[in-house]
Formats: C-alpha cells, sequence, structure tokens
C-alpha cells in the first residue's frame, strides 16, 4: 500500500524490448522530420504553448512499441488545442465576460484564453488572478455565481501546464453555467485555494489534491481524502504506474491496461 | 430485603417497588457537569452510519460539540477506470458509483458523451430514459426511507420500504435484465427497447407505489416517534446548503425551489406536468416531507410518459455510434438477439466487420470537455467528461451529490445530541458507493 504499484516485468521480455527499439527509432525519424514546420506551426507564438490541450498522437493501434498491426502506425495526430473564442461569444457569454471585466479591473490580465465550446463558457484564468475573478464572479450584481457546483482535475499529460483544476460555477440568480480553469505545472502545482469564496470547495480541493497532487494554498487541512492517508502518489495523473496482474501460468502476467493493445 | 435503587413498601396487593429514580440532583450536587469530553469514533462498520461511513465525534456528555467525516472507504477508482475502457463501456463502471441511482449516473454520462459528439437521441429514447429515472427516484428514496427508519428505530418503515423498493426493482428487471449495475442508458440511446405488456405492467406499479405511500402516510406522518425524532433535528438553512454545495431535497426543505428539471431543463422535462415541493423548516423533517412529496410528484410523471410513449427507434440512427446488435432477453439473459446473430454469422460479412469493429474499437468523440448536470434522487449530479479525441475517456469526474452533502455534516450536527447525528446523517441520505466513487 506505501509505494505505487511496480509494473511486472516479463522474465523474456528481451524480444519485446527489440522490437519496441525499433519502432521508437523509425517514430523518432519521422518527428525529427516533422518537428520544424507543422509542429511549430500548431503551436504558434511562444505564449500560446499553456493553450495545448492534447498531445500529439501517432499510430491507430495501441502504445508504442507494442507493434501496431493496424497499418495506420504512421498516422499523426496533432495536439488538441481549444481555439479562442471571438467576440460576439453568443448566448449570454458575453454579458458574463462584459461584467467581469466591470468587477475586477485586472480582467484583461487575469483571462489568458476565453473559450467557447458546445454551448459553454471557458474562462482560462492565471492562478494569481483567481481569487480576485472568484471573487468578482461570486459577489458582483451583475453576475451572482453562488455556487460552486464541481472542482475537478484534469491531467493533461505532455502540455507544458499540465495540471488543470476545473471549476463549474452555477449562478442559481440568473440561471447560469460558466467553467473556470486555472494551468498550473507538475513542478510547481499551486493553486491559491477558494475554500474562503465557497466552503463547498472544501472536500472537492482535497479530492483533487488526493488524486492530482494539485497543492490548493490556503486550505484549511489539505489532506487525502479518498485514497489511505499513506499513499504515495497521485493516482489520477496520467504518468502514474499502473500494476499488471499476474496469472498463475508460467508466471505470465496481464500487462497494465495502458500498455495493453487498444484502439487510438 | 431492600434495594437502595428501588425502595419498597408492603401493601394489601403485595409488594410495591417504586422505580421513580430523579435522585440525580443529589447525585450532582456539588459537581459541574461538562467536564467530560469524549471523542467518539463511529465506524466506518456501523449499522447506523448509512454504509461505510467514518463519524468522529467529540462529545461533551450528550451534546455534540465536534463532527468530523472521514470518507473513502469504498473508493474503487471508477473514473480512474473509465479512462482505459471505451466510451460505450464506461457506463458499466459509472452504473456502479451511486448503486441507488444508476440510470441517474448513466444518464448524466451519456449526456456527458452526447454533448461531445454533437448528436441529438430519439424522442423514445428519451422518453425511456425519463420513465426509468423516475422510477428510479422511487427506489432510491424507498431505500432512504427504509434504512433511515431502521438506523431510528423504525424497522416496519424498514420492512415497508425494501418491499416496495423491491416492486420497483422488478420494474428495472423486466426492463433491462438487470436488478441493479443495468448498464441500460448507452450513449445515444438505451440498450433495448421496452418489452411487450410494459404498460399494463408499469400502471399496475404506479397503482401499488400509491397504496404504499398511503400506508407510509399512516404508519409514519403522524407517529409521535418518528415526528419527535426528526422536527427541529439537523437543521440547516438556505444560505448554508448553497455556501456548502448542498443541493437536491435539502436544499429544498430548507425553503428553495431549485430543481433542475424545472430550472435548466434536460431531455424535455420542461414538458412534463408536475410540481417541485418544498417545505420551508429546513430540518430532518421537512427532507422527510420533501422526499415523500417528490415520490408522488415521480408518479405523475412516469403516467405522463406512459402516456406519451409512441412506437420508434430506441437508439440513434447512425451505425458510427449506435450498438450494432439489438439486444434482446433470452433465456439465458440479455444477449444478442437471435435476428442479428443469423446476420452477422451468415448472411453479411459487412456487418460481421462493422460489429466487430465497433464493438472492440468503439467510436471517436471529437475532442473537448463538457458538464451537464441531472437532478438525482440527491442533489446536483453532474458529469465532466473530457475527450481528447480517442476511443477511450480522457477524464471523466462525477460531481456527487452524496460526497458534496456530506460536507453539511457537522453544520446539522454540533451542537446536538448524539442521537440525533443519527437522525441528521440518514436524512442526507449518502450513499457512499456515489460518495467514494
Amino acid at each position: 500500500m506505501g509505494t505505487p504499484p511496480e509494473r511486472p516485468v516479463p522474465d523474456d521480455a528481451a524480444p519485446d524490448q527489440s522490437a519496441a527499439e525499433i519502432e521508437r527509432s523509425t517514430v523518432d525519424s519521422s518527428r525529427g522530420a516533422m518537428e520544424p514546420d507543422a509542429a511549430r506551426l500548431a503551436r504558434g507564438a511562444a505564449g500560446e504553448a499553456e493553450a495545448t490541450f492534447g498531445v500529439e498522437r501517432r499510430g491507430m493501434f495501441g502504445p508504442t512499441g507494442s507493434g501496431d498491426t493496424s497499418g495506420y502506425s504512421g498516422l499523426v495526430r496533432p495536439p488538441w488545442t481549444a481555439p479562442a473564442a471571438e467576440r460576439p461569444y453568443g448566448s449570454y457569454f458575453d454579458d458574463v465576460v462584459d461584467a467581469l471585466a466591470v468587477a475586477y479591473p485586472g480582467t484583461s490580465e487575469a483571462i489568458t484564453r476565453v473559450v467557447v465550446d458546445r454551448g459553454e463558457l471557458t474562462l482560462h484564468v492565471a492562478r494569481e488572478h483567481l481569487i480576485g475573478v472568484m471573487t468578482a464572479l461570486r459577489n458582483d450584481e451583475s453576475l451572482r455565481f453562488e455556487l460552486c457546483s464541481s472542482v475537478s482535475g484534469v491531467d493533461y499529460l505532455g502540455t507544458s501546464q499540465r495540471l488543470h483544476a476545473v471549476y463549474h460555477l452555477t449562478s442559481m440568480t440568473y440561471r447560469r453555467r460558466i467553467r473556470v480553469e486555472v494551468a498550473v505545472t507538475a513542478e510547481d502545482p499551486h493553486v491559491p485555494s477558494v475554500t474562503a469564496l465557497y466552503p463547498t470547495a472544501d472536500w472537492q480541493e482535497r479530492e483533487a489534491y488526493d488524486m492530482f497532487g494539485i497543492v490548493f494554498d490556503g486550505h484549511p487541512a489539505l489532506t487525502r481524502i479518498l485514497m489511505p492517508d499513506d499513499w504515495d502518489g497521485f493516482p489520477q495523473r496520467k504518468d502514474y504506474p499502473l500494476g499488471g496482474v499476474p496469472v498463475q501460468y508460467k508466471g505470465a502476467t496481464i500487462p497494465p491496461p495502458d500498455e495493453r493493445r487498444y484502439y487510438k | 430485603m431492600t434495594d437502595s435503587y428501588a425502595p419498597s413498601r408492603e401493601t394489601t396487593e403485595g409488594r410495591v417497588y417504586n422505580l421513580s429514580g430523579g435522585d440525580w440532583d443529589q447525585v450532582l450536587a456539588g459537581h459541574t457537569v461538562g467536564e467530560e469530553r469524549l471523542v467518539l469514533n463511529m465506524g466506518p462498520q456501523h449499522p447506523s452510519t448509512h454504509g461505510v461511513l467514518r463519524l468522529v465525534l467529540e462529545l461533551e456528555g450528550e451534546t455534540v460539540t465536534d463532527a468530523r467525516v472521514v470518507i473513502g472507504y469504498l473508493h474503487t477508482g471508477i473514473e480512474k477506470n473509465t479512462e482505459y475502457r471505451t466510451w460505450t463501456q464506461g457506463v458499466t463502471f459509472l452504473t456502479r458509483a451511486d448503486y441507488l441511482s444508476p440510470f441517474f449516473n448513466e444518464t448524466v454520462y451519456c449526456l456527458g458523451v452526447e454533448r461531445l459528439l454533437g448528436v441529438e437521441i430519439p424522442e423514445r429514447a428519451k422518453l425511456i430514459r425519463i420513465l426509468m429515472m423516475e422510477i428510479n427516484r422511487l427506489s432510491s428514496h424507498w431505500v432512504w426511507l427504509a434504512t433511515g427508519g431502521m438506523e431510528l428505530g423504525a424497522l416496519t418503515a424498514m420492512t415497508n420500504g425494501f418491499r416496495a423498493r423491491e416492486r420497483c426493482l422488478d420494474i428495472f428487471e423486466l426492463v433491462t435484465g438487470l436488478r441493479m449495475n443495468h448498464a441500460y442508458v448507452r450513449p445515444g440511446g438505451v440498450a433495448q427497447d421496452l418489452p411487450a405488456g410494459y404498460d399494463e405492467k408499469i400502471r399496475d406499479w404506479v397503482k401499488e407505489m400509491r397504496q404504499e405511500l398511503h400506508g407510509l402516510d399512516k404508519l409514519l406522518t403522524g407517529q409521535t416517534i418518528w415526528v419527535n425524532r426528526l422536527k427541529d433535528v439537523g437543521w440547516i438553512g438556505v444560505e448554508g446548503c448553497i455556501a456548502l454545495g448542498i443541493t437536491g431535497p435539502i436544499l429544498r426543505a430548507a425553503g428553495l425551489p431549485w430543481d433542475l428539471r424545472k430550472t435548466q431543463p434536460y431531455l424535455g422535462y420542461e414538458t412534463f406536468d408536475f410540481e417541485v415541493p418544498t417545505d420551508d423548516r429546513g430540518d430532518s423533517w421537512s427532507r422527510y416531507v420533501v422526499r415523500v412529496a417528490e415520490m408522488w410528484e415521480s408518479l405523475k410523471i412516469v403516467e405522463q410518459v406512459l402516456d406519451r410513449l409512441e412506437p420508434g427507434p430506441t437508439m440513434i440512427d447512425d451505425p458510427k455510434i449506435a450498438w450494432p446488435a439489438k439486444l434482446s432477453l433470452g433465456p439465458d439473459g440479455m444477449g444478442n438477439s437471435l435476428e442479428h446473430v443469423q446476420h452477422i454469422m451468415a448472411s453479411s460479412m459487412e456487418s460481421l466487420i462493422h460489429h466487430f469493429k465497433i464493438v472492440t474499437e468503439g467510436f471517436r468523440v471529437p475532442p473537448g470537455q463538457t458538464y451537464q448536470a441531472i437532478e438525482s434522487p440527491r442533489g446536483e449530479l453532474g458529469a465532466h467528461v473530457v475527450s481528447d479525441g480517442g476511443t477511450r475517456p480522457y477524464r471523466v469526474h462525477f460531481r456527487e451529490p452524496s460526497f458534496i452533502n456530506l460536507q453539511g455534516t457537522a453544520a446539522m450536527s454540533i451542537g446536538g445530541m448524539v442521537a440525533d447525528v443519527i437522525a441528521s446523517v440518514a436524512s442526507i441520505d449518502p450513499v457512499m458507493g456515489g460518495c467514494d466513487r
């Protein structure tokens, strides 16, 4: 329980290893050719790196190195980036953003990106402005987001600011919902706690800490909530090692889920 | 033979013992009460804590001065598990989260997936979802009544509640083939159509439920012990509810008519005729009143759905998303229908390939994220669903009302008696499977 489960290594791993090496070398050579133009163009300006959510995905079948038999191993899908919305945002979104700009003077630098996707508004907020923005969202008469419905974490492994704390706010007065998102790096996973504004965030921030290791500064008691107190690591991070299942047949092992073959 | 605790005297009828007690004033005279601080651990294995919930209570005599809630004993990693299954298989995990309201878990997740896909499901599938959810609301409230009653010593409430709930599970079994953990609602619709004779059976069930509710009214509503155990116990007001994020019957019992079926309708709830019951006391009694009234309203919705159901498809007409097989209930349980098996095994190679691909590979969901919320028996049940464009969910987070509402335990119990903690926790109606996921 104390340590994260180690991946069982099958004894006769050598043949697989070599196949994996071959696969990796071919992938690397193609990536080298791709990198200068396409990937950099996709990222755009230097400051735009944080807006990238997904990572580039290669092949169509299974984890890299396991022998892609689909015939689509050269397929490359670019990282997923939510496009910044342009005005008018539509629906009540313009009103919300305008009212926020009035209520919180630093809005222009606080909001790094406004995304309108599938009829939902997402405000990407710099973490030093989170408390200011949330206070305005809760208190301002034309905003009134009284209820913090949900706080959750997402780990976009492979991007520069991979850990996202996502707040879903509900305005019971105006019957509106918005999403506020803060992105931090895994090396400096500090986000100010909103428990003073929304007491309901107490357990939810503890859960996000427990599962993703996002440290909410100012939280009254940031301890694990779902996992045992002495657990190591943050289980819902995408690079958390998953255990394989030993089966009682000649030392065979069912590989961890992320090393099994699956369709991408 | 004298007993210092029960003085006796001789009468013509024989010896009479006087067990009046009441000498505590003398016993305690000269002592100050209130120096006895006791930290009491309740649970996680305790018959009155509603599943594997652990309470750490600080008591001063019988008065609760501090209450802490410890959870996590039923954490099974459901959210993480969905990340390694296809979008359709995710339902199978999430239905087990809050095991008393499986149709709500399935529906809110499927609404999220459908929003990400940008598809609209057939009208009949929407109605069937509403039908099953409202029946589920009754079954969930029956369990709340049964377990809550048992925890307060009302054992007949327990037996009656579970009897009525069993009738609800009969309907689930009739429709889905399973009493619990159905995985009936799927992205794109529902797994299979309603069986023959459903209308009559469900209408009979509605009649039966009305009888049960009348019986419940006779048994509990006027009963002195039940009233006294609940009234003025576990109070929390609207401000407290919103600050702590508490929704559902607890918020409505405090006086705010906030029901997502009315305030932010989904699946066409706005076209149904039903009331949102509220009460203004904000205590455990109000929650009892509100939940029972909700059960009556759910029956109204069920009848309206039955009136409206027209024949039609129950799964989206998009072979790239829809489950290829028509499922049917055979003698050995639910499975692919015989016609479908014959079709793919004997007559169409392309259908076989398609079946194989969509079942093993699943479908791809365009990248993005969404948050969908519905009104579960316990409050706002939200699903934050993130896709990276692949065949498997990138992240699924459930905003579980049990998890959020349990934060109100301290506010409801501190300052009250230790026996009232049980009534308060029972009135929150937490389901630990959902809380810990």
